[in-house]
Parts: C-alpha cells; structure tokens; sequence
C-alpha cells in the first residue's frame, strides 16, 4: 500500500505544479531574480571574461530587465544555451527570457509560441573566406564547402542563397561554436556562414585575423531580439519596454554618468522618463524608478553597444543599422508615456 | 457434500490468486492514468503557449540542407524525406561500424590469447587504451587529425591511382556505371542462395549416410564465380569514374567525408575493444577439458574448433556482442559533435526550425528503439539458434 501512496502523493504534486501558473513577474520577484538564457561563448555578446563575469550586449539587456525588476542590475541568472536547446529551454519555463542573438521570424512566432520584443542587434547573413581562395564575391562560391551552425536561421538562408543562385554546395554542420571554428580555421570548409557580428567575432580568434576577409554579400536580414514565451503579456510589456527605455535614454541623451543631473531637468519627456513625474513605471507593474534604474546601473543603448562591440573594442563593429533614427540607423523607441 | 462446500469460503480479498489480479489491475489504471495526465498537461500547455503540435510540418519544405546522403536530396524536399535521409546516414555509419567491429574485435579477441608474448601485450595494450578513452574524445581526436593531417583539395595526397586524401574526404574511383554491374549483384545473390542450399544438402547428407562433402570451394564459386562470369559475358567493362579536382572540389568518383570517417573510425575502434573482451571470455569460458575430450576421441584440429569449442564460446559471446552492437548504434548519434549528419542532426536542426521539440525527441527516440528492438531481436534469434541442445 505504501507504493500506492507513493503513486497517489506523486500525482497530486504534479497536478498542483501544473496549476501554479503565475505569471512571471510574480515568478521572477518570488525567486528574486531573473532567468536570462544567453550565448556563453560569442564575443561581444554573450561571453564570460577573464575573470569569469559575463559580458556583452545580450548580457547587458538581460541586466537592463533585472534593473528595471528589482532596481538592482545585479539579479541575474545566466544559463548558456546552444542555437539548439535555446527555444526549448524558453518554452519548457527553464529560463524567464532568452537574451541570445536569436532572429526574429514568423514560425518562431507562431509555431513556436514566442513573442520577440524590439530588436538589441540588427544583423545580416555574411561569408568570411580565407583571403588564399582568391573569391572576391558570395556569387563564385559555386560547389564550396560551408561550415555552418545549427539550429539557426543561418542555415537555412544559405540554403536560400545557393539556391536563388542556382549554386551547388555542401554544408558542414557542427553544433559547438568553438568546434566548428577549429574546423574552419583547419580548411575542411572554404567559407564559413553566420551573422556578420559573430564572423567579426570568429575571425578576431582565428590563429592569424588578417588571412580572412568577409565577402561583400549580405544575404539576410537578421533583427536579433530577446524572446520571451506567449500568454504573458505583462511580462512581455516589461521586456519590450525596457528595450525601448535603452534606446530612448540615447534619444534623450540620458547616459550613466548624467542620468542624477538630468533628475533636475524640466523636459517633460525626460521627467517622465525617469519618474520624477510618476506613472510611467506603475503601468507596468514596475516601480516608478524603473528607467533611471536601468540608465544609472546599465548604460543607454549606445553606451552598452560601444562598451561591448564598438570600434574600441576587438570586434570593432560600426554603429551601421543600429545607430539611433536620427542618425540614419533603425534605432526608434516607440514614445514613454 | 459436494467438493465445493467442504472448502471452506475464502472472502476475495484473502484469496492470493485474485488479490494478486486486482493488484495488477490497479497498477495498470495507475499508469494508463498517469500517462493521460501527462498528455494531457502537455497539450493543455501548449495551446495556452499556442505552440503548434502535430506531424503536419512533416510534409513542409525543409529548406536546409544536408553534407551529404545516399539518397538524392535537395533543400526543396520535404521535412520527411529529411530526416529519412539522417535515417539511411545513421544505418550506414552503424551497418559498416558493425561489421567492422565485429572483425577487429574477433581478431584482437583472438590475438589477446595468443601463446606468443609480443601479440599478446600488443592486443591487451589496445583493448585497455580503447576501453577506456571515453568515445566522444576520440570522434573529436579523428577528427581533428582527418582535417590538421591531410592537406587541401588542391594538393591532395595521391598515393595510387584513382585515390585522392584531402581535408575534404578521401575520393575514391568507382567503375563507371554499366548495366552489367545490376546484373552482377543478382548473379552473386543466386551464388549465394545455391551456396546456402548446397550447405543445407550436404549436412542433411552427412547426417543420414555419415558421408563428408566439401562446403567452402563450391560456395565461393557459386557466389563469386557466377558474377564474374556475366561480367565476362558483357565484355568485361573496366571504365572507371576517376574523381577530378573541379572548383573547389573533387566532382566524380565516391567521396566519403572526414566526418563521416572520424565517427567510423571512433566508433569501430572503441567498440571493437569491447568486442575483442567478450571473444576472449567466451574462448575461455569453454573449459580445456572439453578439448582434451575431444583429442581424445580423435577429431581432427578443426573439428575440434568447429564442433566443439565455438558452439560451446558462441553461447557466452552473444549476449554481451548484442549489446556492444547496440551500444554502436547508439554511440552513433554523438555524430552531432563533429557534423555529421545523421538522424538526431537532422532531427535537431528539424525541432528548431520547426519548434515542435516533442514530436522531433519523440521520432528520435521511436527510431532508435526501433533500431535497438530489431537488432536485439535478430540476435535473440541467433542466440537460441546456437544455445546450447540439452538431450
């Protein structure tokens, strides 16, 4: 009878853990932190450093969330995750947002059940070579061999590509980044396939940089955002606008280091923004500090870009599509109020 | 009084035989309804996430593409014809792994009690090193060695006609397509059936008049001669599909990649050292008695081999073969970690473009079931076959 028990009390937990369903906000403040699934290897974006602390854009807008959360940036669990176990582990509730140079798509969407919030990073698909093949364009790679992640929007673009160019090749495909790094880098392919801020990334590791040039193609659009799961919408609205709060801090020229000066300011706009006039931060559950938290603790979003993958740092990425509106790039916070 | 009253009345729940049914009958409610639950919590919780569900997306446009397949496949074909071909890729590596390792593994099982010193240590050295490297570090070892090792498709090694060794695989020259050649695998297939039938005839034979035929010269004729006879007959063709370096690879030929090596490789010489174990505890699981039994009624050296100590070893060697052969099968999926493409890549790449990751582990794991079911029962078949006839 003991086992029937068991059997008996084992049920009944599963029904309950079925029925807590929160939503995550509650979650989130309950465990005291938030869940964010990064990259864990990409330079730039996702990376430990050398003294083992996470560093990079992903990682920052995961920070800016626990900021606008908590008021303290620091309230962050990261789990790296593959291109592979990245949406799973979203879907199955293991991590809270997914802050992992992901593309937003329809069938990510849809059938996946996943809502992309204002993009971090807007990409495209390009291919480094080896500058001893002597190809000068995407269009001679006719019967190349092409390595190639995973699980990522990359390989099916490059299927595209080679097709729309009715061009044969054979891919490579190795799950672990470092992995088909050593592989590319050996020559088992001729060119290597990814989104132009990860080749930047890949190249600035290869054993001799200078060898190695992109091709001048870039063969898709690759607006990477943070994710997170249907049915909350809540916990969508914080993420969302938490992106918003980065870029339109830029807008309004509110960086880290003026952000208590600019407490003083008469802009309405600004007053807004940073709760001196409350409201803004109530609506979304979040207290109305919310915005200065984020800047005071964060950064804006052009601090945050220059910090991790600028032209001071080893990627040297210029500002390009995610410059602010204003100056030519897609960087457009929709207005705070 | 009839026999059934003098019994005296058991109420049920007393009775052994029908506790024991009822108990039965409740664990078997217990897991029918513990399974409802769960699919029914899962489809419950993916509608509320709106995650799509079903095998519908097996008939959509795959759009990836795939290294390499023994079937024509393109990125325009379907999710199904997809992971079909991870499905021929995966029984390719584990076929030819298979029996690979089933001869290595024979032979080091062998050498491993030779009388002689040297080939003694040699087999134990490998069997100790291969045992217990961990099989992922050397698909990765391989595999790092195919691509540091060989040189580009430019300056590929040739180091005999119609062989080509680059990082890029090794091109082989395979004679060129001809009618004859269908013809020939037919030829061999009949050679081969006769072969079995005379085998089957001339043992019936010697168990009724005790008389000796030979076995293995006819059979090799048979099953080699009658091939090489319609290729004679067709003039004996030798045009040959020589690989030719085009672009930036070689096109013609077979080529056979660095992937697909290194996780035949990693595969065959880690399994084969398991194998080589289970050969040797069978060989000495037979005991010398038995061999000095039969010196001593007077069979010859391979009689004593044939009908004496292999059926008594075979009895001991299956069941861990079975095993090491599914162990293969299985290892073979870790084929992810140095591209090639068999089914869980393909069915990997599949879950995320598509997100239904219940479906794609669950095709995953029918499959392998399926391939572990068949293999063991083909050789629970051959197991009771060779057990042991106690008259």
């Amino acid at each position: 009878m003991k086992s029937l028990k068991m059997a008996v009390a084992c049920i009944s937990i599963l029904a309950m853990s079925a029925m807590a369903m929160a939503g995550t906000l509650d979650d989130v403040k309950a465990k005291g932190y938030v869940d964010v699934g990064i990259n864990g290897s990409l330079f730039g974006f996702g990376m430990p450093d050398e003294k083992g602390e996470m560093k990079g854009l992903d990682v920052d807008t995961a920070k800016a969330i626990a900021a606008a959360v908590f008021g303290d940036a620091s309230k962050v669990k990261f789990t790296a995750l593959t291109a592979v176990q990245r949406l799973p582990a979203l879907q199955s509730k293991e991590i809270d947002v997914l802050c992992r140079n992901t593309t937003q798509t329809l069938s990510r969407e849809t059938q996946s059940g996943l809502n992309f919030v204002q993009p971090n990073y807007y990409d495209g698909q390009g291919f480094l070579v080896p500058k001893a093949l002597g190809v000068k364009s995407a269009k001679e790679l006719d019967g190349a061999t092409v390595c190639v992640l995973p699980g990522t929007t990359t390989e099916m673009n490059a299927a595209d590509f080679f097709r729309a160019n009715n061009m044969k090749w054979s891919p490579v495909v190795i799950e672990n980044t470092a992995e088909l790094n050593k592989a590319f880098f050996a020559g088992r392919c001729d060119a290597l396939t990814s989104d132009l801020s990860q080749l930047a990334g890949n190249r600035s590791v290869a054993p001799n940089p200078a060898d190695y040039m992109l091709l001048p193609e870039v063969i898709s659009k690759e607006p990477l955002a943070p994710v997170v799961r249907h049915g909350d919408d809540q916990w969508f609205d914080i993420v969302n606008w938490t992106m918003f709060a980065l870029i339109e801090a830029e807008e309004l020229g509110i960086t880290s280091e003026n952000v208590d000066e600019m407490l003083d300011s008469e802009n309405p706009s600004i007053k807004r923004f940073l709760g001196v006039t409350p409201g803004m931060g109530e609506m979304l559950g979040l207290d109305n500090k919310w915005a200065y938290n984020i800047v005071k603790q964060v950064g804006n979003y052009g601090e945050i870009f220059e910090r991790n993958v600028g032209p001071d740092t080893p990627l040297a990425i210029p500002r390009g599509l995610n410059a602010l509106w204003t100056d030519g790039g897609l960087m457009y916070a929709s207005p705070i109020r | 009084m009839t026999p059934s009253e003098s019994e005296p009345k058991v109420p049920f729940w007393l009775d052994p035989g029908k506790r024991a049914i009822g108990f039965q009958i409740i664990t078997c409610l217990m897991v029918g309804l513990l399974a409802w639950y769960l699919v029914n919590n899962t489809l419950v919780n993916m509608e509320k996430q709106s995650i799509a569900s079903g095998f519908g997306f097996l008939e959509r446009e795959a759009a990836f593409e795939i290294g390499e397949s023994l079937i024509e496949y393109s990125a325009s074909d379907t999710y199904a014809k997809a992971l079909f071909v991870g499905v021929l890729n995966t029984l390719k590596v584990s076929f030819i792994g298979i029996v690979l390792c089933l001869i290595i593994g024979l032979f080091i099982g062998v050498a491993r009690l030779s009388t002689n010193w040297l080939v003694k240590k040699l087999a134990m050295i490998y069997i100790e090193v291969m045992q217990n490297i961990p099989v992922l570090l050397q698909l990765f070892f391989w595999y790092a060695l195919f691509y540091e090792m060989f040189p580009s498709p430019r300056q590929a090694l040739n180091p005999m006609a119609g062989l080509f060794l680059c990082n890029r695989g090794v091109a082989l020259a395979v004679p060129a397509s001809h009618p004859a050649y269908f013809q020939m695998f037919i030829a061999m297939i009949l050679g081969l059936a006769l072969g079995f039938g005379l085998k089957h005839w001339v043992k019936k034979r010697k168990f009724a008049t005790g008389r000796d035929f030979p076995v293995l010269w006819p059979f090799l004729g048979l099953s080699l001669g009658l091939p090489l006879l319609v290729w004679v007959l067709h003039g004996a063709p030798i045009q040959m599909d020589v690989p030719e370096l085009k672009g930036f690879n070689f096109q013609g030929g077979i080529m056979l990649s660095p992937e697909f090596f290194a996780l035949l490789l990693g595969l065959v010489i880690y399994t084969s050292a398991f194998v080589a174990e289970a050969v040797r505890a069978g060989i000495q699981a037979v005991s010398r008695g038995q061999t000095e039994a039969a010196m001593s009624i007077g069979l010859k050296k391979k009689h004593i081999l044939n009908l004496v100590i292999l059926p008594q070893a075979l009895r001991v060697i299956i069941p861990p073969l079975t095993s090491q052969m599914l162990n293969l099968t299985k290892n073979s999926s870790l084929a992810i970690a140095i591209g090639y493409p068999d089914f869980v890549s393909v069915a990997n790449t599949t879950i995320n473009q598509t997100g239904q990751s219940i479906e794609g582990v669950a095709m995953i794991m029918a499959c392998y079931l399926f391939f572990s079911v068949s293999t063991s029962i083909f050789m629970n078949w051959y197991n009771k076959k060779s057990k042991l006839v106690e008259r």
